[in-house]
């Protein structure tokens, strides 16, 4: 077991360093600069801007450099669009706002996703089990950018105390974690509902009917845990995913978060913020899957054996 | 069926909840809050590195100029930092009389000397001021800024053989020509000899710092001197060149002000006299704009350890921050707010009616015209097109429409075949229906322009382009493309924004149909459609230009030979001469004419094709009080008012 994990790890610090290198070096290649603004830039000038940051190195130096700040010092550099702002910092501000938001969304996703999974398989093949995945997939289906002003228009005008949009009030978070969260929601309660109908199949759930365990004990107790196994492995990246923001539900709901420095950071060219961003995200996004496997295998004897 | 309680049970407590709670807006109003949308994040608030709109919009807040905007009137300038303000006979030199009761934030005085420090500093070479040229008017500001330092130290050499004019040219100043190709890096002693040339040619003898001088020194033959420059000549030059470099790069980081002085001079504490390299009867309407705003020296002394030119220091952070506006910096949360509260230092506090201002950084239009009608935002900062019928029928009374200084217009690579043909301009210009456009296609109470320069009082508009399909079909049949044909398929370079991509369709139909031409539109995100025009990659740009302040040349500099915002690879003797003779001459009415005649010679080759004047259309709710429509859309926050309930 441990050894699967130091080797999983290594994986991930592998993954993670190519992948931002790559960016490293590709949001370079890509055409623009960080200093193009509506005024030109005049000729004089132009190396003086660069200057501060470092970007009139060549990128071999730039790349070695950046990676023994970020090695030595933990430091990512900053911020060209933000002027005097650390990447650090900027990170170290949106990181909470997008936590809090993705925890809103999980929960939502998992208050809704898996009774709706539980209860469709229960009732499979019922009106219920068609209502419910039919509700699902539009829940798949319905991009945020609809879902969201949807909202909106249906929800905050009609309530005086939900807001449209901001981050300055308690209540401001169900908008947006609805938002976010509901496209989980919609995965987990189809993976609960597979996980659901395999497990209700098996042997020894017939086993515990003919004891005459009662349903509900049947489900919580004996059917639940290795049923939500499918809809596990797809939460732990889906959370890693949900805590470090969307674009779409932050800029809609001017929510505060990392999502929108994501999309700014490459309209604007602001290649530390990038850089910084992808690191975060990579390892976030490894760790997270690394977390799943060992929670799977916690869960689930049969992998332990073999692990 | 229990999941299906849980919703249930929100909603209806939900509408339990829902008795009347105040709106954010009503809140903000009791208290005396503006809250204004403001489309993103600020980049800084140091008003000599930033250069957009909503920045500016912050630190209209914070700072307070010379003079100050009518709460109501376009082109008059009511007492700022300045009382009074005189100009000698032809308006090429100004004394502005400070206001003695002026204070920054933190108490101290504001004093000439604040704003001879403000303009040393954006001027400094080694401060990234993007900005700077703003100050170009100002006599040897552009020198001391594009650090000439040849021209400047040689300029009085006896024996020069050369107009000193050529020393702001290469050898002496970088090769444009050599930088190109990578230029070689490191101290140029350890360079091969064909790099160590290289080198020199693209950095010049301006750009090269005092170890690289003393290489030159032992190895003059390295740089290609203009014919005459005598072996002694030579030496003398570099070590002028090199006492210099040594001096600056001691640590003291002196610019060329010490040499040269800037014509920005405070006679006393209280005066500040201003020498301009012509004669500018509209001064006061410049001096209006954040790059002529005062800064603390005192504070950024503090933070940047007395070196004046490191740019990001903490120096604007709230708590930091101290200016001389009506405003002081409370709050500044990336992303999510800033707020600003009243200055009880302010001059003019008493005058100052609201108690703070919060800008949100709210990017997404419909997203704030949403919270707008939410009651969550007293102004936004502007109102989707689509919106704006709705806004029309619903809330006419909150809905403005006002005209903008700003220009919408085509920019035309002209170094491409065959837009180097006059006539093709003006076929592709006559072709197209502003009226139609501005109408179906924007619906935002555009103008359709006529030319570059949009209508200010007192000047004469010139006979621009206008609609004219018969005429554009003849043009085009004189430039050898008879209906269209042989005509190549142009590329037209936009932004990522639907809009832009309906107005590109919009040309795309009127060419097809009226000159049988056809275009690709190409819709690149805001950077890359901003370098390829720099870089004169592109053949058809939609581009805008919005004016710094009320006068012509804000939209009439820039198509000068080596202006950055050129981009069109269009040049004009005759426009240039036109240009330079209206700033030398100081009456103000045959200046003006003389900038007409300028923009006749522009709209007679049309580099650029106009299309339509700006309308700014955004919200604003009724308790803003005193808040007028105005060209340059600066409302001066300290006349604003915000009443409880106000209809």
């Amino acid at each position: 077991m441990l050894r699967t994990v130091v080797q999983r790890l290594l994986q991930t610090i592998a993954v993670v360093f190519c992948l931002v290198s790559f960016t490293f070096f590709a949001v370079r290649l890509i055409p623009g600069n960080p200093f193009a603004d509506e005024k030109a830039i005049q000729p004089h000038l132009r190396e003086r801007v660069a200057e501060p940051f470092g970007l009139n190195e060549s990128w071999g130096k730039q790349f070695v450099l950046f990676w023994k700040n970020v090695l030595t010092e933990g430091d990512f550099g900053m911020s060209t669009s933000l002027f005097g702002r650390s990447v650090n910092e900027i990170m170290a501000t949106a990181f909470p706002v997008s936590l809090t938001l993705g925890a809103g969304a999980m929960l939502v996703s998992l208050l809704i996703g898996i009774p709706s999974g539980v209860v469709a398989a229960l009732r499979h093949n019922r009106l219920i089990d068609y209502a419910s995945m039919v509700l699902a997939m539009i829940g798949i289906c319905i991009p945020t950018f609809v879902l969201g002003p949807l909202l909106q228009l249906w929800v905050a005008r009609n309530l005086p105390w939900i807001n449209v949009a901001g981050w300055e009030r308690p209540s401001d978070i169900i908008l947006p974690s609805f938002t976010l969260g509901l496209v989980v929601a919609a995965y987990v309660a189809r993976l609960t509902r597979g996980g659901m109908l395999d497990v209700l199949a098996q042997d020894y759930i017939q086993t515990a009917r003919a004891k005459g365990l009662p349903a509900f004990r049947i489900i919580t107790r004996h059917a639940l845990r290795p049923a939500l196994l499918p809809a596990i492995t797809y939460l732990g990246p889906a959370f890693a995913a949900v805590i470090t923001g969307s674009f779409v539900v932050e800029t809609i709901f001017a929510v505060p978060g990392m999502g929108q420095h994501f999309v700014t950071a490459v309209t604007t060219k602001d290649y530390f913020l990038l850089q910084g961003l992808v690191l975060f995200y990579g390892t976030l996004m490894g760790g997270a899957n690394l977390l799943v496997d060992i929670v799977l295998a916690a869960m689930n004897p049969r992998l332990r054996e073999h692990a | 069926m229990r999941f299906l309680t849980v919703p249930a049970l929100f909603v209806a407590g939900a509408l339990v909840v829902s008795c009347d709670s105040p709106t954010m807006v009503e809140e903000a109003t009791a208290e005396g809050i503006l809250l204004m949308g403001n489309s993103g994040e600020p980049k800084g608030l140091d008003p000599h590195l930033v250069s957009g709109v909503l920045e500016s919009n912050i630190l209209a807040a914070l700072f307070e100029g010379l003079c100050k905007n009518h709460p109501s009137k376009d082109g008059v300038a009511l007492p700022g930092a300045a009382l009074r303000w005189t100009p000698n006979d032809d308006f090429s030199v100004w004394t502005f009389d400070l206001n003695p009761e002026a204070r920054w934030s933190d108490n101290v005085p504001v004093t000439a000397q604040d704003f001879v420090f403000a303009y040393h500093r954006l001027l400094d070479p080694d401060l990234p001021a993007k900005y700077a040229d703003m100050l170009f008017l100002v006599e040897n500001a552009e020198t001391i800024n594009k650090d000439l330092r040849s021209f400047v130290l040689l300029g009085n050499l006896p024996g020069l053989p050369i107009d000193p004019e050529a020393l702001k040219r290469p050898p002496f100043q970088p090769d444009p020509d050599a930088a190109g190709d990578a230029a070689p890096s490191g101290p140029l002693a350890t360079l091969p000899a064909e790099a160590r040339r290289r080198r020199v040619r693209a950095a010049g003898l301006d750009g090269l710092g005092p170890g690289d001088l003393e290489t030159v020194l032992g190895e003059p033959a390295l740089v290609a001197w203009p014919a005459g420059f005598t072996p002694a000549l030579r030496t003398r030059a570099l070590e002028l060149l090199l006492e210099y470099a040594r001096k600056h790069d001691d640590g003291t980081h002196e610019s060329l002000a010490s040499v040269l002085p800037l014509g920005a001079r405070a006679l006393d504490e209280w005066t500040l006299e201003i020498t301009l390299r012509g004669p500018v009867p509209f001064l006061p309407e410049v001096v209006k704009h954040y790059t002529w705003f005062p800064v603390p020296r005192h504070v950024i002394r503090k933070w940047s350890g007395g070196d004046i030119d490191l740019p990001f220091t903490d120096w604007t952070d709230p708590g930091n921050l101290v200016g001389n506006g009506p405003f002081r910096l409370k709050e500044w949360r990336v992303n999510h707010y800033i707020e600003v509260e009243r200055n009880p230092h302010y001059w003019d506090a008493r005058r100052v009616s609201l108690n703070g201002i919060r800008f949100l950084p709210v990017q997404n239009a419909y997203t704030e015209a949403r919270m707008f009608l939410d009651g969550q935002l007293h102004v936004t900062y502007t109102l989707p097109p689509e919106m704006i019928p709705y806004a029309r029928t619903h809330i006419p009374e909150m809905l403005r429409q006002e005209p903008y200084i700003g220009t919408r217009f085509l920019r035309v690579n002209v170094r491409r075949k065959p837009l180097d043909d006059p006539r093709v301009r003006h076929a592709l210009a006559a072709t197209i229906d502003r009226r139609r456009l501005v109408e179906n296609v924007l619906g935002g109470g555009q103008t359709p322009a006529s030319g570059i320069v949009p209508p200010f009082s007192g000047y004469k508009l010139p006979q621009g382009v206008g609609h004219d399909p018969e005429r554009a079909r003849r043009l085009l049949a004189e430039a050898g493309f008879p209906n269209g044909r042989g005509f190549p398929e142009l590329k037209f370079l936009t932004v990522d924004r639907d809009t832009a991509r309906r107005m590109a369709e919009a040309y795309m139909s009127m060419w097809e149909e009226h000159l049988g031409i056809h275009i690709r539109i190409e819709q690149r995100e805001w950077t890359t459609y901003l370098q390829r025009q720099y870089d004169g990659d592109y053949q058809l740009a939609g581009a805008a230009w919005i004016g710094d302040f009320l006068y012509p040349t804000t939209f009439l500099d820039m198509w000068t030979r080596n202006n950055g915002n050129n981009n069109t690879g269009w040049w004009s003797p005759a426009y240039e001469s036109k240009l330079r003779e209206a700033e030398h001459t100081a009456d103000p009415a045959a200046k003006l004419a003389l900038l007409k005649d300028a923009e006749t010679i522009l709209l007679d080759e049309l580099p650029a094709i106009p299309v339509y004047w700006y309308t700014t259309n955004y919200l604003v709710r009724p308790e803003v009080r005193n808040w007028h429509p105005l060209l340059l859309n600066h409302h001066p926050y300290k006349f604003v008012e915000l009443v409880a309930g106000g209809q």
